[in-house]
């Protein structure tokens, strides 16, 4: 288990803007998503939990050892903190072989032991066969496995992933996946893994860190954020939601409904509790839960009409853009059958309807 | 023509000598230099550079000034060796440091530059000290660009005049370096001798100079090379 509390200054310079770090966190077994647009310091994050990076303040624990202590001016070196480190280039050693990589890394072992070691770790990573080439001669794929098998081969207590996938074409991404989770289920190391892609965090994550600017501004299982975005600002990062600036009418907790003004419109929602009359408010809808309709006529209740500007097709579905920054997204078929639509409506179900 | 090979064997000796153990010392300082922030840094980048730019003649005085029989360095190396220094083959080895030190910190401290500080990190990570560090990864990494400094060092060595002349003189047989040669022989109107010892250092100088070349591509693992 890791437990952070982490402050890092930069102080603006001539060239650059200053920075602040300064998020608290703990992460226990699985995989523990660090995710945030570049810049929310989760890379640097990493750092200071490695130990590159000394904080200004506060204080890092790793199962029972402190890692940092601002306090008592504890700063372990990285080379005995025992957190494996898969970086983003992966950092292999160019002028030695992979077999030689891993030895690198086990190092500290007796020299039988380590040549078992590392064997074993060859044959669990499927890489036996290329044990005797260099970097430079390896694949992508048998790259990413050695840098994994290279960080874990010292059993580190906890192991960093900064950006694994940044880069990787789809059929790698997928191959880092599955070695990731074959990684997890056979090591029961902690994960720490940097990303800013959604998608990753789905693949992998146990729980989701959201970073912004810094600062930690929600944490829960990857489908709980999505489904609940704490602030405007997350549901932004996350990319995939309408967000559309409201005021409330009218508020009834018995009937668990709301009546909200989205320009010219009302819109019927559930009850949101702890808002008030006259409130401003931002409704979050994701696409995927509006419906699209034909304009028959005046709009039903929860209508609102809308023009089609851009159809986008995406792999699983067809998002359709509408003025306003709304976006639709359907299903093929679903589309087919309306393409031929004129003037549209955009239904909004109300218990889908979220205040921020 | 009867030609004294001693000036040249002597060079040779001295330079070799000299860019062995300028190597030592110019790696250690590049590397300080290189990966180390402490008070004085900047003094002593300065004080490495010195002798690049200060004539040979004020050097050689300096180096007369601390070396010679007065001085407490003089005495110490007396104490300790039975003779003194100055007016001695290895005064010209001590000269020929003097000339081609800066020059290896100088390309030594970009050669550790241009590596990718990644690897290092990684390194650190896999739990290597810092002397493994640098004997298992910086210096390897950053071989190539280093052999090339050392041949470089070597040629510079090979043609030290100035303070050579001053600190180990020019004594036939004893002190007399190729590049104290020519001079003397020129002088004294030997121009067959001269034209002889010529040709022989430039072509030597000239096969060096191909084989730092070939050394010089960006080192293994180079901050392009790593992206």
């Amino acid at each position: 288990m890791i437990l952070a509390r982490i402050r890092k200054r930069f102080p603006a310079g001539p060239d650059s803007t200053g920075f602040a770090l300064d998020i608290e966190f703990q992460a226990t077994a699985g995989v523990t998503v660090l995710f945030g647009s570049s810049g929310a310091g989760k890379t640097l994050t990493l750092d200071c939990i490695a130990g590159f990076v000394r904080p200004d303040e506060g204080r890092i624990l790793l199962d029972d050892e402190i890692l940092f202590d601002a306090a008592t001016e504890v700063h372990v070196p990285p080379r005995a903190r025992h957190c494996g480190y898969v970086f983003q280039n992966y950092a292999l050693f160019p002028h030695m072989t992979l077999r030689k990589n891993l030895e690198f890394a086990a190092e500290r072992r007796p020299r039988l032991e380590r040549h078992k070691q590392v064997t074993r770790m060859l044959e669990q990573f499927h890489l036996t066969e290329v044990a005797g080439r260099r970097p430079h001669e390896l694949s992508g794929g048998q790259k990413q496995r050695c840098s994994i098998a290279r960080a874990l081969i010292g059993a580190p207590k906890l192991l960093l992933l900064d950006e694994p996938a940044r880069g990787l074409d789809a059929p790698l991404r997928a191959e880092l996946y599955t070695v990731l989770r074959q990684v997890r289920a056979d090591f029961g190391t902690p994960i720490l893994l940097v990303t800013h892609d959604l998608d990753e965090c789905f693949e992998l994550g146990d729980e989701m860190l959201v970073l912004r600017e810094g600062r930690l501004v929600q944490s829960g299982t990857p489908r709980k954020v999505l489904e609940q975005p704490a602030s405007v600002e997350v549901a932004r990062l996350l990319g995939s939601f309408n967000l559309l600036a409201a005021e409330i009418l009218a508020l009834d907790p018995g009937r668990n409904v709301s009546l909200v003004r989205v320009g010219e419109f009302e819109l019927t929602g559930p009850y949101f509790p702890g808002r008030l009359l006259g409130d401003r408010i931002w409704l979050c809808v994701r696409p995927e839960v509006l419906a699209a309709l034909p304009r028959n006529g005046k709009p039903g209740p929860n209508q609102i009409p809308a023009q089609l500007m851009r159809v986008v097709e995406k792999p699983q579905s067809v998002r359709l853009e509408f003025s306003g920054d709304l976006a639709v997204d359907l299903s093929r078929p679903e589309y087919e059958r309306q393409r031929q639509n004129k003037e549209w409506l955009i239904e909004f179900p109300p218990q889908a309807l979220r205040a921020l | 023509m009867q030609i004294d090979w001693f000036p040249l064997w002597l060079s040779l000796r001295v330079a070799a000598l000299a860019t062995a153990i300028a190597t030592g010392l110019g790696l250690w300082l590049a590397y300080l230099l290189a990966n180390r922030n402490f008070q004085g840094k900047e003094v002593l980048d300065a004080a490495v550079t010195l002798p690049l730019v200060l004539p040979p003649t004020v050097l050689g005085y300096f180096l007369l000034v601390v070396l010679g029989r007065e001085s407490p360095l003089g005495k110490v190396y007396e104490w300790i060796f039975g003779g003194p220094l100055v007016f001695t083959w290895q005064a010209a080895v001590v000269a020929a440091l003097f000339h081609s030190t800066p020059l290896l910190v100088k390309s030594a401290r970009a050669a550790f530059e241009s590596v990718d500080r990644g690897y290092e990190k990684a390194a650190r990570n896999l739990g290597a000290s810092e002397g493994r560090l640098f004997w298992r990864v910086t210096l390897p990494l950053a071989r190539r660009p280093i052999f090339a400094a050392a041949a470089l060092a070597f040629a510079r060595s090979l043609g030290d005049f100035g303070i050579t002349i001053m600190l180990a003189g020019n004594i036939p047989g004893r002190t007399q370096t190729v590049s104290v040669a020519i001079y003397d022989a020129v002088e004294s109107g030997n121009g067959a001798l001269a034209r002889t010892l010529v040709l022989i250092i430039s072509g030597v100088a000239l096969v060096i100079l191909t084989l730092a070349n070939r050394l010089s591509p960006a080192p293994l693992g180079s901050r392009q090379a790593a992206g």
